[in-house]
């Protein structure tokens, strides 16, 4: 009734190409916008930013970066949690060289720095594909984990091994370190998810999204009507390593503090970013939204269902977090295998139609 | 987008009214992963002890204790989650037997005023209390432990190590990194050789690192692993036939499930520890009477007397110890976490104290002061016999090289002062 094109009249082509074309997703994207920016910082505490929303944005960049490697240009990578890593590192290694330079700027860098690296490790893509590139990107993957672990001078020479996130501010307020307040880091995370969601939207549906979506569909047709292999995947390789370079240095720097490179940016973390990419949808935006507050609130949810409010052994329900959450992925793809991103779809056409069927 | 902000609001309602009625003694444990068979006998061991206050003295000065349990994995993020949602329930110190995890709440829980004791882990330069005003390590850390090998490695040869061969097998994490910075100090001293053998975590794949052994032949090996590692490097050391007597882990690589897989092979072999092992302690009886028979012991209840359950319990002794200190400077038995922090720096354990509390010689007798924060650091040595399946303490608890421990905490402390512009604390 509420949800549909009928009476939205398009009088211009800017109009007629906008990434919410029906007014009532219009709306809601501005009421969910609103009550992010206007709202949620004023109700935020410590438990609400650390345990949920903090990983919620920051896993959401991670996996739009994801996304648009392998949902949009068709090259699956297994190297996610080494180039989260080089972010992370990256920021580090700035933020200690350059104390006064704003965080911004340092976060910027350091994805930047990724998309060379990621570029670097893009080349082979050029000749391999499918397994035989998910093996590539996987020794990516473990060399970078070895090389941080490995050369003393990416962790300053600290006797952990560890790094840590010195204190830092942005127009006078902390946004890292203990005493950074939760809104503060909400927001700054909040506004680096944002704007890369809006340039991802803004590739995706462009001449170049359109050549990455070329290249997956079938590589030969699409040299052959024109498109260049060779700028398509080094570009896509590089803006997808750029976002995930943001998402590892908000990761080190914004959400724990301090990172040891094995544990946090371990092959564990390729994995659950690619499984947020599979479940919410391969190749959508919102698909990469979706999948990332999946597997962050589920196992959040589980534990306080079985643990705070049943009471069960904290054992058990870790155990049965990891049943669960298998059982479900194993089951989305059965049931759905475009993710959530294409329930929601169904969900829109449906609603399109209401209330009556045809 | 709607049930979400009222989920939300909801959880900051919940969040915002902490109940004040019990001590609160936060379990971030782990039941679970490549490192539960050490976390299960810890947190049972550390539950347990509160349970027994609870049952025969009615808790800590008339209040009753509480155990939180949070699962950690082992894993940072866990941690974080752990620490965040249990602190607003009224946390008075936290233990997260993890020493990833204690990095990551130092400046945390700092910043929150709440203690943390990482007892014989973390970071080992939390001893300067002067720049670590909210941790404490006592009664020993990693840097007391290496030194605590060396020594003991001394005593074997004479006093003479010049031109011996030591290897350190160690995890490939912050924890295993820990002590290499002191062997190295120490291989300058005593002229040996410190050959660096990393494995990367979980540790169950160590092929590579024992062949290195076997073809290098080091006179003695140190291991520095946990959990699934442990049981790992013994089984590799008995396949390599390394002489097990030359072969020595930290005190969180000698416990029975660590030796227990290689069957008769890992007799002889050797750990560090800093608590009393074995069950013949009259607090026992106690836990038996109060715990077990009740059936209220934590976990399966199977952990009792085993050495990290051994260590659990102690955890939780200095942590009622450190309460009831702090119920006394404070003249309140409400005390919060602020309190307890006063409480932990004006420790006094002595061996009367611990023979009142059915503990006598389960430790060293140490006082804690605002510029030591990390006890004695007295460690001894013990043995696995495969035949009887215990450990027993062949050199007793024994000063360590302070000579070459101070300046490197010094050094580690006041860069981080540094780092994160501490003002002295003492």
């Amino acid at each position: 009734m509420f949800y549909r094109e009928a009476g939205d009249f398009k009088v211009s082509y800017s109009q007629d190409s906008q990434t919410f074309p029906i007014r009532f997703d219009r709306y809601r994207y501005y009421v969910v916008l609103a009550v992010a920016f206007g709202v949620v910082p004023f109700l935020i505490n410590d438990y609400w930013a650390n345990a949920i929303l903090l990983p919620f944005l920051i896993y959401a960049i991670a996996a739009i970066g994801l996304n648009i490697l392998t949902g949009y240009c068709g090259q699956v990578s297994l190297g996610t949690g080494g180039f989260m890593a080089v972010g992370a590192y990256a920021c580090y290694k700035l933020m200690t060289a350059f104390p006064d330079v704003s965080m911004f700027i340092h976060v910027l860098l350091a994805g930047g720095i990724t998309a060379v690296v990621g570029v670097l490790f893009g080349l082979p893509s050029l000749r391999i594909k499918g397994f035989y590139l998910a093996v590539a990107t996987l020794a990516a993957q473990f060399f970078l984990v070895w090389l941080f672990n490995r050369v003393p001078w990416f962790y300053n020479y600290s006797a952990s091994g560890q790094i840590n996130s010195p204190e830092r501010d942005v127009f006078g307020i902390i946004i890292t370190g203990p005493n950074a307040p939760a809104w503060a880091t909400y927001l700054f995370c909040l506004i680096f998810l944002s704007i890369c969601a809006l340039i991802a939207r803004n590739l995706t549906r462009g001449t170049v999204g359109r050549t990455w979506m070329a290249i997956r569909d079938m590589d030969i047709a699409a040299e052959i009507i024109g498109v260049n292999p060779l700028k398509a995947k080094l570009s896509a390789f590089a803006v997808s390593s750029f976002f995930v370079g943001i998402s590892g240095a908000l990761f080190f720097a914004i959400y724990l503090g301090a990172v040891e490179v094995g544990e946090v940016f371990g092959i564990q973390k390729s994995f659950l970013v690619l499984f947020m990419v599979i479940i919410g949808g391969l190749g959508s935006i919102f698909g990469s939204f979706a999948g990332a507050a999946f597997l962050v609130l589920l196992p959040v949810v589980l534990k306080v269902v079985g643990a705070d409010m049943l009471g069960w052994p904290t054992d058990i329900v870790a155990h049965l977090q990891l049943v669960i959450v298998g059982a479900l992925i194993i089951l989305f793809l059965i049931l759905e295998p475009h993710g959530l991103a294409q329930l929601w779809r169904v969900a829109k056409e449906k609603l399109r139609l209401w209330p009556f069927p045809h | 987008m709607k049930t979400k902000l009222t989920t939300l609001a909801l959880g900051a309602m919940m969040a915002a009214g902490p109940a004040m009625a019990d001590l609160v003694f936060p379990s971030l444990s782990y039941r679970t992963g490549p490192f539960a068979a050490g976390g299960i006998p810890f947190a049972d061991g550390y539950a347990d002890y509160f349970t027994l206050l609870n049952e025969r003295d009615g808790g800590i000065g008339g209040v009753k204790t509480r155990v939180p349990e949070c699962e950690t994995g082992y894993n940072t993020e866990k941690g974080v989650e752990c620490y965040e949602a249990t602190k607003g329930e009224g946390a008075l110190v936290y233990q997260p037997l993890s020493t990833g995890i204690t990095y990551q709440l130092i400046p945390k829980a700092t910043a929150d005023d709440i203690p943390i004791h990482s007892m014989g882990y973390g970071r080992t330069s939390a001893k300067n209390g002067d720049v670590f005003s909210h941790v404490f390590n006592y009664p020993a850390n990693y840097w007391n432990g290496a030194s605590g090998a060396v020594n003991y490695l001394l005593g074997e040869n004479g006093g003479d190590l010049n031109g011996k061969k030591i290897a350190l097998v160690y995890h490939n994490s912050a924890y295993g990194k820990e002590p290499i910075r002191t062997l190295e100090e120490l291989a300058k001293k005593h002229g040996f050789e410190l050959v660096l053998l990393p494995v990367d975590s979980p540790g169950q794949e160590q092929k590579s690192q024992w062949l290195q052994i076997r073809r290098d032949k080091p006179d003695y090996v140190v291991l520095w692993g946990w959990g699934v590692m442990n049981q790992a490097a013994v089984q590799e050391a008995a396949n390599i036939r390394f002489p097990m007597e030359n072969f020595i882990g930290v005190w969180w690589s000698g416990a029975e499930h660590d030796v227990t897989p290689a069957g008769d092979k890992a007799d002889g072999y050797k750990a560090l520890t800093f608590t009393g092992l074995g069950s013949d302690y009259p607090i026992y009886d106690d836990l038996k009477k109060y715990v077990v028979d009740t059936g209220k012991a934590a976990g399966a209840g199977d952990q009792l007397g085993s050495v990290q359950y051994n260590r659990g319990l102690y955890a939780a002794m200095l942590a009622a110890e450190a309460a009831r200190t702090a119920q006394e400077i404070h003249g309140t038995a409400e005390i919060t976490s602020g309190q307890m922090r006063d409480g932990m720096e004006a420790l006094d354990i002595t061996e009367a104290k611990m023979a009142d509390l059915g503990m006598s010689g389960f430790g060293p007798e140490f006082k804690v002061s605002c510029e030591n924060h990390g006890g004695p650091g007295l460690v001894g040595v013990a043995q696995w016999s495969a035949t009887d399946k215990t450990w027993s303490v062949i050199s007793d608890f024994q000063p360590t090289d302070d000579d070459v421990i101070n300046p490197l905490v010094d050094e580690d402390s006041s860069a981080y002062a540094g780092e994160n512009k501490i003002d002295p604390n003492c």
